[in-house]
């Protein structure tokens, strides 16, 4: 009884956490993003500093027609939404925030966060196809490749560090995570984050859903919830990648000082490096302007990928040679 | 030292965030105007004269002046005088191209400046401002602004010193 209790305590902080912090990210991208352009964003809603907009926005979304074009495949159209979101839903649970404190302990947890992440752009292929719509076709092949070559490096990149910790288990792997890796791990990282921001197609990656070019790509036909539902996945991915990178990367839980010696808690640790890292990926989307289709090929192909490699490589020379 | 394009572009956005930003919130907190800001004519009417000036050089004829005259009686000794008596003074601010033509012409200092500029209308006839009007403006003329310190000097003003000056020596 209690051990059922304690799952679905979990599984509540985890939709908790799955429906504020993208929130929190929303917001914060409305804002910084207002201010780095010396705006001052939202101001009305909430009184405070616009404080609720994204909450009237979604009551906004709420009230809107949900429109399914005549010529769509319905069924595919309407489950493209629900694709697209999930998969990030189901990759927090494997994400540890602190030591022991993870939804579900996966032993193969970077595999299977990977794999789930990239269903993740299933949702926008699916929507691109189901819409009839030419646009929406343009989006989801954009998708499409853009998948292909981003899914690459980021895998070689998180190969990486697995490799040097010796374990495919995420809590294993911040475990094993010390100080001197930001340095030794670095390429990878930074590669990891850029293709991670590219599957997300956010910002200057979002050739996709380019809207000087093609209305709104893949997502062109959406109204109304389902189009918040994208919207919401876009954020949520930011937390995921945010907090993978995190994990990954940055060494997790762990700070410049010890919890013992009256450090913060690991979880403060998570969150203050998500949210620090979010920040980096609003920062990007306002100061780059959009990659052009060739572009974004060519840096994945001839930038990511040789250097993801290269890391492999650079993490296989160090673990045996301290080993 | 140069620094590498991607690099800059962080910079700029980065230092961006860390300023003020520009936007006026308008409505709920209003606009610091620069000193002679042209916002609507003001009207003295006890200076004016009805010499009709201001009328006619309006480049958009948006004046519209009516008047009578009106004969003063002798006082003892003397012999009656007439003056000009103003019934209408009316400025038509949707014909109005805020040249201040008028003001400048108007030899009386009959005309004002005011920085007002909240007075729309849903129906374009009420645009037109008649005398009362026109002088309720006037209580939000600002003084004039002092003169610039190092600007040039009225030539009165030399004249006069010049002549304080010779005055001085004999």
């Amino acid at each position: 009884m209690t051990e059922l209790l304690e799952v679905v305590l979990r599984l509540a902080l985890i939709l908790v956490a799955f429906l504020t912090l993208p929130l929190l990210v929303g917001q914060a991208e409305h804002k910084a993003m207002a201010h780095m352009q010396s705006r001052l964003g939202p101001m009305y809603a909430g009184g405070f500093h616009g404080w609720a907009q994204l909450v009237a926005d979604g009551v906004k979304f709420a009230q809107k027609e949900d429109l399914v074009p005549a010529a769509a495949d319905r069924t595919v159209f309407k489950l493209a939404p629900a694709v697209g979101l999930i998969p990030y839903l189901v990759v927090l649970v494997a994400i540890p925030v602190a030591p022991g404190r993870v939804a579900q302990e996966l032993d193969a947890g970077i595999f299977f966060v990977i794999a789930v992440m990239g269903i993740g752009v299933l949702g926008s292929l699916m929507a691109g196809w189901a819409s009839a719509n030419k646009y929406s076709l343009l989006g989801g092949l954009r998708s499409a490749a853009q998948l292909m070559a981003y899914e690459l490096p980021f895998l070689l990149a998180a190969a990486s560090v697995a490799m040097a910790a010796g374990t495919l288990s995420l809590s294993g792997i911040v475990e094993a995570w010390e100080p001197w890796w930001l340095l030794w791990q670095l390429p990878g990282g930074v590669v990891f984050f850029i293709a991670g921001l590219a599957e997300l197609q956010r910002p200057p990656f979002d050739m996709p859903v380019a809207d000087s070019e093609i209305i709104f790509g893949a997502y062109t036909e959406y109204t109304g919830l389902r189009f918040a539902l994208f919207l919401l996945a876009e954020y949520v991915g930011i937390v995921v990648l945010a907090a993978l990178t995190t994990v990954l990367f940055l060494g997790g839980w762990k700070g410049p000082f010890d919890t013992a010696l009256g450090g913060a808690p690991g979880v403060v640790w998570t969150l203050v490096k998500i949210f620090a890292l979010s920040f980096v990926v609003i920062w990007l989307r306002v100061s780059y302007p959009r990659l052009r289709e060739d572009q974004l090929q060519r840096l994945a192909w001839q930038g990511l990928v040789p250097v993801a490699l290269g890391q492999l490589a650079l993490t296989g020379v160090v673990a045996v040679a301290i080993s | 030292m140069k620094m590498p394009g991607l690099v800059k572009g962080l910079a700029v956005t980065l230092g961006t965030m860390g300023r003020r930003s520009v936007t006026q919130q308008y409505p709920d907190v209003k606009p610091e105007l620069p000193p002679r800001s042209r916002g609507v004519i003001a009207l003295l009417e006890e200076n004016c004269t009805v010499c009709m000036l201001c009328a006619r050089e309006c480049p958009d004829w948006c004046i519209y002046i009516d008047s009578h005259k009106e004969t003063i009686p002798a006082p003892e000794g003397g012999r009656e005088r007439q003056r000009n008596v103003l019934d209408r003074f009316d400025i038509d601010f949707s014909l109005c191209m805020y040249c201040g033509i008028c003001i400048e012409v108007c030899p009386f200092d009959a005309l004002f400046w005011s920085p007002e500029f909240e007075y729309s209308e849903l129906d374009i006839r009420d645009l037109t401002h008649g005398k009362d009007r026109l002088g309720e403006w006037m209580q939000t003329v600002p003084p004039p602004p002092a003169h610039d310190e190092h600007g040039v000097r009225a030539k009165e003003v030399d004249a006069a010193r010049k002549a304080a000056d010779k005055a001085l020596e004999q």
